[in-house]
């Protein structure tokens, strides 16, 4: 088992891991956060695809801007419900 | 019932990805001989890179709806967002005020750098705009920038200006040939000067999506 296959399984695991961890927990704030890295390792997998220009693109919109968008989604989720308690 | 409906449910959904990854593995391992196609159609395309040149060249329509659709999205967030709210910016800490003062001149030079390389290398509009776009991110959150819900002229012309040009150097190849066929000759020209305004739209548009938000943060 070469390093590259080995680190190729560790990137597949990891990315498998997150994204069902990211739908699964039951704090919002944390699916978010586990989102983000998801997207960065998701560039990764592009990066070592051969795919440069994708793994760009996917750092940038996928983990940073979506990853912003979702954690003011969140801010304001938290905002509508704290007046309530 | 309901207690075997969850199971029935994964058994299907397991059944389908089955087929799903038999139906992968049966495909014959190069059906189409893209690459060696790009490769020979390079030299005419104005770029150097083959990625840039199928984005702005060979499959431009592609590009152009693309950004045609960011545009529209754009349009559905500033339809929901609020103009009469606050616009003000709050200040945040004067460590992150800095830090974001810092970081956004280098961050233009960055997204200018991936504009300009994309002609031979990994790069053009779309990486370039999102650099743009999360530097914008960031001086918001750093409270040096006011909400952008209600655009006025200059922000409107800034997130239309990357399709208007796209559309009139289409329009303009149609009395020359067909739709986006450049000439060779002003091929890298046509490209490069789409590709900037391309990077100004998508870092506006890009951003806006984040900053047409105007809720007064505490």
């Amino acid at each position: 088992m070469s390093a590259a296959l080995a680190f190729d399984l560790l990137l597949i695991a990891a990315l498998v891991w997150s994204a069902a961890r990211a739908l699964t927990v039951a704090d919002l704030f944390r699916g978010v956060v586990l989102f983000i890295a998801f997207g960065l390792l998701m560039a990764l997998a592009w990066a070592r695809l051969g795919a440069p220009d994708i793994a760009l693109a996917e750092a940038a919109i996928g983990a940073g801007l979506t990853g912003a968008l979702l954690l003011d989604a969140v801010g304001h989720l938290r905002a509508k419900r704290e007046p309530d308690t | 019932m309901t207690r075997a409906l969850p199971v029935l449910i994964v058994v299907l959904a397991a059944a389908f990805g089955a087929l799903l990854a038999a139906a992968l593995l049966d495909l014959p391992p190069h059906a189409v001989r893209l690459p060696a196609d790009v490769a020979a159609n390079l030299a005419t395309s104005g770029v150097a890179h083959p990625v840039t040149a199928v984005l702005l060249n060979f499959r431009g329509y592609d590009t152009l709806l693309e950004i045609a659709v960011l545009l529209l999205a754009l349009f559905g967030v500033l339809a929901l967002a609020k103009p009469h709210a606050a616009h003000v910016a709050h200040p945040a800490h004067p460590l992150l005020q800095t830090l974001a003062r810092l970081l956004a001149p280098l961050m233009v030079l960055v997204a200018g750098y991936l504009l300009w390389v994309g002609a031979i290398a990994p790069g053009g509009a779309f990486q370039a705009g999102a650099v743009l776009a999360a530097a914008g991110v960031l001086l918001r959150l750093a409270g040096l920038l006011p909400a952008w819900a209600a655009p006025k002229r200059m922000l409107r012309a800034g997130l239309a200006l990357g399709l208007m040009v796209f559309v009139a150097v289409a329009v303009a190849m149609l009395g020359h040939a067909t739709l986006l066929a450049y000439p060779p000759a002003l091929a890298s020209g046509l490209i490069l000067m789409i590709e900037a305004s391309l990077t100004l739209s998508i870092g506006l548009i890009l951003a806006s999506l984040y900053l047409a938000s105007t809720e007064v943060r505490p």
